[in-house]
């Protein structure tokens, strides 16, 4: 596991469903707007939240839009009233969505929104790699990929105090992997309520709309302004990334789970690091286990914060590694590696003792990712070895 | 930096002092002026006009004031996009455009 239990949690571990858990999440968070559309495999999330607030189990406005381009724009006018408001989506869903992130982000409105990965289409696929959230990589979200379904609700509620930080003001993507984490049924520690009330009080902002003190949100900004606005928002981004860890700090205090922006599994002496980020971390650690035990020195770095980029602690985790075999769940079409690593090779690029790297992408539109595809990675990079085809993605199990 | 040519900019602001969101007061789309838009100055014939207010009625950005004795609508050029409609739309051929050099 990921993350260690405060001593009294595992007797109140309880079997459920990650979505629904992450709608109880929501629930404990006192979200008082959700705007959703259903779109598989994120729909048991919104559907369990609107039976939450139609048992009046959580006081809150449910919204049922005719769209994601609408379930986003009602979420921006709430968040704009000041309100705390949560959706959630996945692949076309998002798409259809994507124009109203950029604005969401622009605005500083402190949305949060879980996003159940799902392939794009075509061909028309609702199974599970990170083609949808790469799609949208640019849009000024703060995102993170959750490995496990405890993980997927402690990041759910972090995500809340995260982007309703006056210092960040900025709309949080929590990304996990559908099917594969969205509908397995796991043991899963609920936080107490007043627990959850004390870690994250509600949502007070002056950044709203006031009908005692009015102002315009969305204004047009022409040449002599857009350059600067988009400098703004990048600062604003990568000047989250502190605030980000005093959070997982803060939440480590309280409920005894501490997060990291990059997590390292057994990388002392390592001689092969993979990377990976969401749920397939988790069997990638049991690969790692079993490598390790065959006396091969391979450790493991995920990811879990992947905008603002973690780049000063992803240097730190791989430092001293000699290959490097980055995974990645999308492809880039039309350009020779994957997009996790495109950007890793990029930042690794004025390092004076970079590691060899080489980019696997697997697990594309809900293709079975079993412990066999590491250790078929780390044998591919050792035959590779220093002389290694650099600069070219590997198709793991394509079929060609 | 240091390189040795300037680059000059027609920022209006700071990246530091654009506020929180880009929030904007009410009542200040009256300091944007969108006059420098355009690229053709609507031009009076005050001898032709007839003061019918056709201008005044047609602009679609409201530039036209009425001048009252003086018996002739006059462009706010802070605001006039030099769109023409005016010209075009004028019962007695009275408004001309004319091109503006930069």
């Amino acid at each position: 596991m990921s993350a260690p239990k405060g001593k009294s949690d595992s007797a109140r571990a309880i079997g459920l469903e990650v979505s629904l858990a992450i709608a109880e999440a929501v629930k404990l968070a006192e979200a008082e707007v959700v705007a959703a559309y259903p779109i598989t495999p994120q729909t048991h999330i919104v559907e369990h939240l609107s039976e939450l607030v139609a048992n009046g189990e959580l006081t809150a406005e449910y919204v049922p839009v005719e769209s994601e381009q609408s379930a986003m724009s009602a979420c921006i006018g709430a968040a704009a009233a000041g309100a705390r408001t949560f959706t959630s989506t996945s692949s076309q869903g998002l798409l259809l969505m994507a124009e109203m992130l950029y604005i969401a982000s622009i605005l500083r409105l402190p949305i949060v929104m879980a996003m159940v990965n799902r392939a794009i289409s075509g061909p028309i696929n609702i199974w599970n790699d990170h083609s949808d959230a790469m799609s949208v990589r640019d849009c000024g979200w703060i995102q993170v990929f959750a490995e496990t379904g405890q993980e997927a609700v402690d990041l759910t509620i972090m995500s809340f105090r995260i982007a309703e930080d006056p210092g960040v003001l900025l709309p949080l993507i929590v990304n996990l992997d559908g099917f594969t984490l969205s509908h397995f049924i796991e043991p899963v520690i609920l936080p107490e309520a007043a627990e959850v009330r004390r870690f994250l009080p509600p949502y007070e902002t002056a950044h709203k709309l006031d009908i005692q003190n009015p102002l315009s949100l969305g204004a047009l900004g022409g040449p002599e302004i857009y350059t600067e606005a988009r400098r703004a928002l990048d600062l604003a981004l990568t000047g989250a990334k502190p605030r980000i860890q005093r959070v997982f700090d803060d939440f480590a205090k309280v409920f005894g789970r501490q997060y990291k922006l990059v997590e390292t599994y057994r990388t002392e002496g390592a001689e092969t690091i993979l990377v990976t980020m969401g749920s397939i971390s988790e069997t990638a650690m049991t690969a790692v286990d079993e490598m390790r035990e065959a006396g091969q020195k391979v450790g493991l770095v995920r990811l879990r914060l992947w905008r603002p980029f973690p780049v000063e602690e992803f240097r730190a985790a791989v430092a001293g590694a000699k290959n490097l075999a980055v995974i990645d769940r999308a492809m880039i079409l039309g350009f020779p590696e994957g997009p996790v690593a495109t950007e890793i090779r990029a930042l690794l690029y004025h390092e004076k003792n970079r590691p060899h790297m080489t980019n696997f992408i697997l697990g594309l539109g809900g293709r079975d990712v079993p412990r066999s595809h590491f250790k078929h990675i780390v044998e591919r990079v050792r035959e590779l070895g220093a002389s290694g085809r650099q600069g070219r993605y590997e198709l793991v199990g394509v079929l060609e | 930096m240091s390189a040795k040519t300037i680059v000059t900019t027609e920022a209006l602001m700071k990246v530091g002092d654009l506020p929180l969101g880009l929030t904007v007061q009410p009542g200040s789309t009256v300091d944007f002026k969108t006059g420098d838009w355009r690229s053709a100055l609507p031009v009076l014939d005050r001898e032709k006009c007839s003061y019918c207010g056709f201008c005044y009625v047609y602009c679609p950005d409201g530039v036209y004031q009425d001048m009252g004795p003086e018996k002739y609508y006059k462009p706010d050029l802070d605001y006039c996009k030099g769109c023409g409609v005016c010209a075009h739309e004028c019962p007695k051929k009275c408004i001309q455009m004319v091109i503006q050099e930069v």
